[in-house]
């Protein structure tokens, strides 16, 4: 056997223990959240679902506070997409076009900024936000997450400018555009798809986000953390289809903006 | 567009320097009304630098530049009268062929009845007409540079800038685009810089040549003079093909000797007796015989018209432009004659022609 096939066989044979790792779970939160309460609890669990209903489903999003909260979990997620994009795609097209001094630093601390895990910030952000009264409020929780989705959405779309030749803007510009011309009517538009992967990335990050949404809010939940706020008390069908509810967007969006994610870490 | 119609080009002193090396150092050429200037060299010698300069996409650091009587030094690019063709074409991927060749127009608020005539007419020029509605995906290399090429046209600078604009078609298709960009200049007689490493383009298109190396330009002239009579050593090797041969030594009364060979001489350049020199001769000015300077055959390659023949003189590689039945076989004890007067003597040290 030579290097090289071992090599595939290490590579492919984590791939699918990972792979296993994640989806098990997922799959059975799934066959859960369609199985009827009554057959929750059947023992040997059948690993193929004989029965489906949509019964735990409708109960979970009937129960009291899901569909505001879902309506709460949305509109953070847009509110981060806005002030995220408005703030990432400049700096990515900046680490994108331009050599400037410190440059690999930025990228360095722009990436350092994920080491920080959230439940360390969380307390001084409180206070902060307490201080400045923005509590209980979906912007508040929008900030936090636009904060926590920045590196990812510079780092994006300074991938997907990077794959925009500047020769485009160059031409353009002896054409008779300006440079924000030029941008404008060139880059921006052949970028669009990668800055659209960028939001759909932002609204995972932010519609998954639990702890700063626990924290910020009290009335005003978020569809994880109206979840987390019932989670000791509700029964355990509730706890499968949220889980189920909240993973979907998460799963779709990855699969549709794939080729993005190849794309940034390929070209790093 | 409100630029004058011919312009001329000066460059003056123009200096560019990159964070860790100057690009172009201090460089002046003044290329007239309608002229074809080539900017020939190998790459990293500057020669895109400077058309960038003058398209305004780089800033000088020292240094003028003026197009027509305007110093355009500080002016963006759509304000200098300029229209450029790219190395990569730069044809915009989301645009079809018509809204390509129409963007500068459309840039520049022309109204919309002349713009779908002029884009109509570029396109005519180029043989675009038939793919008008077409997205650049859908169209070959050698198409896609013709739309870049309509693109440039259309706008009606005063001045056309082309980068290597058929270094990325087949061998081919250059030979015809090359061909068809020559006719377009005699047609449309706009002031144009052209930047290749092709020696080959760079004496079949320009009216002059500026030769270009490590930031400099090494001589300028017609294709001709520049091919009879290189400035320097370097010249002399970056034009033709093959390169022009050198020979290094030194001149002793009256005889030319170097590592291996001597042989006489009758037109030496003044006070060089003792000096390092080069000879440099050129394949076609050398003839394979029974006179002239001893050589040994070591390759002989048939090309079709003629066969290149390679002759050590001493321990020196010499290519000879032979006749296609020449009797040369590897090994062979020739002699090989050429006219002294079309030699260039050359400094040995610097390079600079005598």
């Amino acid at each position: 056997m030579n290097a090289r096939v071992l090599d595939r066989t290490l590579v492919y044979g984590g791939a699918i223990l990972l792979a296993v790792w994640v989806l098990i779970p997922l799959y059975l939160v799934a066959i859960s959240a369609f199985t009827p309460q009554a057959r929750l609890f059947d023992y040997p669990k059948p690993l193929v679902p004989t029965t489906f209903s949509t019964e735990t489903m409708q109960f979970f999003l009937e129960a009291r506070g899901v569909i505001p909260s879902v309506i709460n979990s949305i509109l953070v997620a847009l509110f981060t997409i806005a002030f995220g994009l408005a703030l990432g795609t400049p700096a990515g097209y900046a680490l994108a076009r331009f050599r400037f001094r410190g440059r690999q630093a930025f990228q360095v601390i722009v990436l350092a900024t994920k080491m920080f895990p959230i439940a360390i910030l969380s307390i001084p952000l409180a206070v902060t936000f307490l201080q400045l009264g923005l509590y209980d409020n979906l912007i508040a929780v929008a900030l936090v997450h636009t904060a926590m989705a920045l590196p990812f959405i510079i780092l994006v779309t300074g991938g997907v400018f990077v794959a925009v030749s500047h020769e485009l803007e160059e031409a353009a510009q002896t054409l008779g555009c300006s440079r924000w011309g030029a941008f404008l009517r060139v880059a921006l538009p052949l970028a669009l798809p990668g800055l659209a992967a960028a939001a759909i990335f932002t609204f995972v990050i932010s519609w998954n986000e639990v702890f700063a949404a626990t924290i910020l809010t009290l009335r005003t939940r978020t569809l994880p953390a109206q979840v987390l706020a019932g989670l000791g008390t509700s029964p355990l069908g509730f706890k499968f289809a949220g889980g189920l509810f909240m993973a979907m967007p998460a799963v779709a969006f990855i699969f549709l903006i794939r080729r993005y994610l190849m794309n940034l870490w390929g070209s790093r | 567009m409100g630029f004058a119609l011919v312009a001329g080009i000066g460059i003056e002193r123009a200096t560019k320097v990159f964070a860790r090396t100057t690009a172009i150092k201090g460089i002046s050429l003044d290329i007239k009304d309608g002229e074809f200037m080539v900017l020939l060299g190998p790459s990293g010698c500057g020669k895109t630098t400077l058309l960038r300069c003058v398209a305004g996409l780089e800033h000088l650091d020292d240094g003028r530049i003026t197009i027509g009587d305007r110093d355009v030094t500080d002016l963006a690019p759509r304000h200098r009268g300029i229209a450029m063709v790219f190395q990569s074409y730069a044809v915009f991927p989301h645009m079809t062929v018509e809204d390509n060749i129409g963007f500068g127009l459309r840039m520049h608020r022309r109204p919309k009845a002349e713009i779908t005539r002029r884009v109509a007419e570029g396109a005519e020029l180029l043989g675009l007409t038939s793919l008008l509605a077409r997205y650049p995906a859908q169209l070959s290399g050698g198409q896609r540079q013709r739309v870049a090429v309509a693109r440039a046209l259309v706008m009606d600078a005063p001045v056309l800038l082309m980068d290597e604009p058929l270094s990325n078609l087949d061998a081919l298709l250059r030979l015809q685009a090359r061909a068809d960009l020559k006719r377009l200049h005699k047609e449309v007689k706009r002031t144009t810089i052209y930047v290749t490493h092709d020696q080959v383009e760079a004496m079949s298109m320009g009216d002059r040549i500026a030769v270009m190396r490590e930031g400099s330009i090494e001589q300028v002239g017609a294709p001709m003079e520049i091919y009879d009579r290189p400035a320097s050593q370097f010249v002399g090797g970056f034009i033709g093909s093959p390169p022009m041969n050198f020979l290094r030594g030194s001149v002793r009364a009256g005889s030319f000797e170097g590592d291996g060979f001597a042989f006489p001489i009758s037109r030496v350049p003044p006070k060089v007796d003792g000096r390092g020199l080069l000879l440099g001769v050129r394949a076609e000015h050398l003839r394979i015989g029974d006179q002239g300077v001893p050589a040994r055959i070591s390759v002989v390659e048939p090309l079709g018209d003629h066969a290149l023949v390679t002759a050590l003189v001493g321990k020196t590689p010499i290519k000879v432009q032979a006749p296609i039945d020449v009797r040369a076989k590897p090994d062979d004890d020739v002699r090989l004659a050429f006219d002294e007067s079309k030699a260039r003597w050359m400094d040995a040290e610097t390079g600079a022609a005598l």
